[in-house]
């Protein structure tokens, strides 16, 4: 254990933290539904994702093994967390949350109107 | 893809059982030998020779990560603004791509994306509505969005 690898997996451990304190920020400050979406399916993702690479590096370099369910864990949220996004944000459109100066809401509108959601 | 890969695996079984070595190595040797004869056959197939597609993949994994970097240096600045500077919109784009897993890849990206967020896809799947958080930069995000990704999971598919 060097200082050099102390030095960068603390410095990605911080970050993830730091960016997942901006997701609750981000959280607190936005609007509405869809732009708190927004701050909560990126920097959600990235703050986990680098808390994960973190560990997965702390323990390779300590015990000299990868550990593989970290590694699937990395995985599984990079791909899981945009699809959560999405089913958020559209749920919420669908059952009517209101769009916060929403301004060129053109298409989905009109698409709509046309189908009857249900 | 598929059949020429596992015409691969095939050759480097064949390769082990000629050796009557039973080891990794002697596997990897016989894949590499494997994937030198696809190489050279490449003519007798419909689809080009596989390591393309796989080195395709490659790319594309590398473009994910590097959008969600990108995405998270503007999610915090936008949030970190003393002014909330924000203009959100949703906006329909077209896409050429056909199959339910393109779309889905594609889907994917635009939610990491820098201020983009997938709202739904049309039923034919001709369209996608999209929810930015900027509504200056729609255009640069449509043609960024057609130029790079779509691209790049076409050279996928193809």
């Amino acid at each position: 254990m060097t200082a050099i690898s102390d030095l960068i997996i603390g410095i990605i451990i911080l970050m993830g933290a730091l960016l997942t304190v901006v997701t609750m920020i981000g959280l607190i400050r936005l609007p509405d539904t869809y732009t708190r979406s927004h701050a909560a399916s990126k920097s959600a993702t990235l703050g986990v994702l680098l808390i994960l690479v973190g560990c997965l590096l702390f323990f390779w370099i300590k015990d000299g093994s990868i550990n593989g369910q970290l590694l699937l864990g990395i995985v599984f949220v990079f791909i899981t967390s945009p699809v959560a996004g999405h089913l958020l944000g559209r749920a919420a459109y669908y059952s009517g949350s209101p769009v916060w100066k929403g301004t060129v809401r053109d298409d989905l509108k009109d698409k709509q109107k046309k189908t009857k959601h249900v | 893809m598929s059949f020429q890969l596992l015409l691969n695996v095939i050759i480097a079984f064949t390769w082990m059982f000629l050796r009557g070595i039973w080891t990794l190595p002697s596997f990897i040797i016989g894949f590499f030998w494997g994937a030198v004869l696809l190489f050279v056959f490449r003519r007798f197939f419909h689809r080009r020779f596989y390591l393309h597609k796989v080195y395709a993949i490659i790319k594309l994994l590398f473009i994910f990560i590097r959008e969600l970097f990108k995405a998270n240096i503007a999610v915090t600045k936008d949030v970190m603004r003393p002014k909330l500077n924000i203009q959100p919109a949703i906006f329909a784009m077209p896409t050429r791509l056909e199959s339910e897993w393109e779309i889905t890849i594609l889907s994917l990206l635009i939610t990491l994306t820098p201020g983009t967020l997938v709202m739904d896809v049309s039923d034919d799947n001709s369209t996608i509505y999209i929810h930015a958080i900027n509504t200056d930069d729609i255009d640069d995000i449509i043609t960024d969005i057609q130029q790079t990704f779509e691209k790049a999971i076409m050279e996928v598919s193809r």
